[in-house]
């Protein structure tokens, strides 16, 4: 078994509404230094062992992430 | 001329459609997500929802459904589709209009009538005049309705921009006067050739009278009368 571990988060100039408001809610909370707040989705994948990268990323830019609005990095975590 | 309703695992606003199409005394029926055959439908709808609980993004395993790939031949043949709310999720996922839809930016679920200005466009589904003002709720979660500068250039010159959110008086407030922070109060937009069609509000609400307006009649009606004339 191999793993990996997907990061999707918006596209720079993407507007983030939930990011933004907790973002906001932090400040009101006093924690003045916070400057931004991004808020995206974290995926744990098991494969069968020797599945390529690059099968991974074709399940990204098919359906874990939307390429029109969304980045992925992508984390290979090694043979179970 | 019948209608084609598409029923996802989740969609709710199905039989809204079937009766709004029937009550202006068009044909219509209910089409499978496993289904693999359109045939003896004249137009396509994908009606609103939640297909698979908007798992992953809205419309993202809608549109895997086998069904889709019928839908976007059929499209591509320049067969007409209508997606309202899920429907236009569903619609950008599988990449037959551009954009995407992302939350709200107040991050509410909006339940309202919304006031939507008509304009100049190459929409088959609907035939009223440029800057006529029509009242048609919206219901939805994910409607902020959003894309790059370069794909909003192109619906603005191509005239794949149909509808604007907009105040009672047809004007758009210098702040968008979009409920849900929607890019360019964009509320629904078509494609190039002007058959596939993707609004977030709810026309199949406002077809019966009964059930408070009939500003929706209009988005049945005109591509009927198309499809008719066309023989």
């Amino acid at each position: 078994m191999a793993r990996f571990e997907i990061y999707v988060t918006y596209k720079k100039g993407i507007f983030d509404p939930p990011g933004a408001t907790a973002e906001r809610a932090l400040v009101n909370l006093g924690y003045d230094e916070v400057d931004s707040v991004k808020i995206g989705k974290y995926i744990q994948l098991e494969v069968a062992a020797g599945t390529p990268v690059e099968r991974v990323r074709e399940m990204c830019d098919k359906l874990l992430a939307n390429p029109v609005i969304e980045d992925y990095r992508i984390e290979t975590v090694g043979e179970a | 001329m019948r209608f084609g309703v598409v029923r996802f695992p989740g969609s709710n606003c199905e039989q809204d459609v079937v009766h709004a199409v029937q009550h202006l005394g068009f044909e219509a029926g209910y089409v499978w997500h496993g289904d693999t055959d359109l045939t003896g439908y004249d137009a396509i709808v994908l009606p609103g929802g939640f297909s698979y609980g908007d798992y992953i993004r809205c419309g993202a395993v809608a549109r895997f459904s086998p069904v889709m790939a019928e839908v976007v031949r059929f499209a591509e043949r320049g067969g007409p589709v209508i997606g309202v709310c899920n429907g236009f999720q569903i619609l950008t996922e599988a990449h037959l209009l551009p954009g995407a839809l992302l939350r709200n930016t107040g991050l509410k679920f909006i339940c309202k009538p919304a006031t939507l200005r008509v304009e100049e466009s190459v929409c088959q589904w609907l035939d009223l005049p440029a800057g006529s003002v029509v009242n048609v709720p919206v219901n939805h979660n994910e409607g902020n309705f959003i894309c790059d500068g370069e794909t909003l250039h192109r619906l603005r010159d191509n005239g794949q921009v149909v509808l604007r959110y907009c105040e009672p008086d047809g004007t758009t407030a210098d702040g968008g006067s979009a409920p849900n922070g929607a890019l360019d109060d964009i509320a629904g937009i078509c494609n190039e050739r002007g058959n596939v069609f993707g609004l977030m509000p709810h026309p199949e609400r406002v077809v019966d009278p009964v059930s408070g307006g009939t500003d929706g009649q209009a988005f049945f009606i005109a591509i009927a009368e198309r499809l008719v004339n066309a023989g």
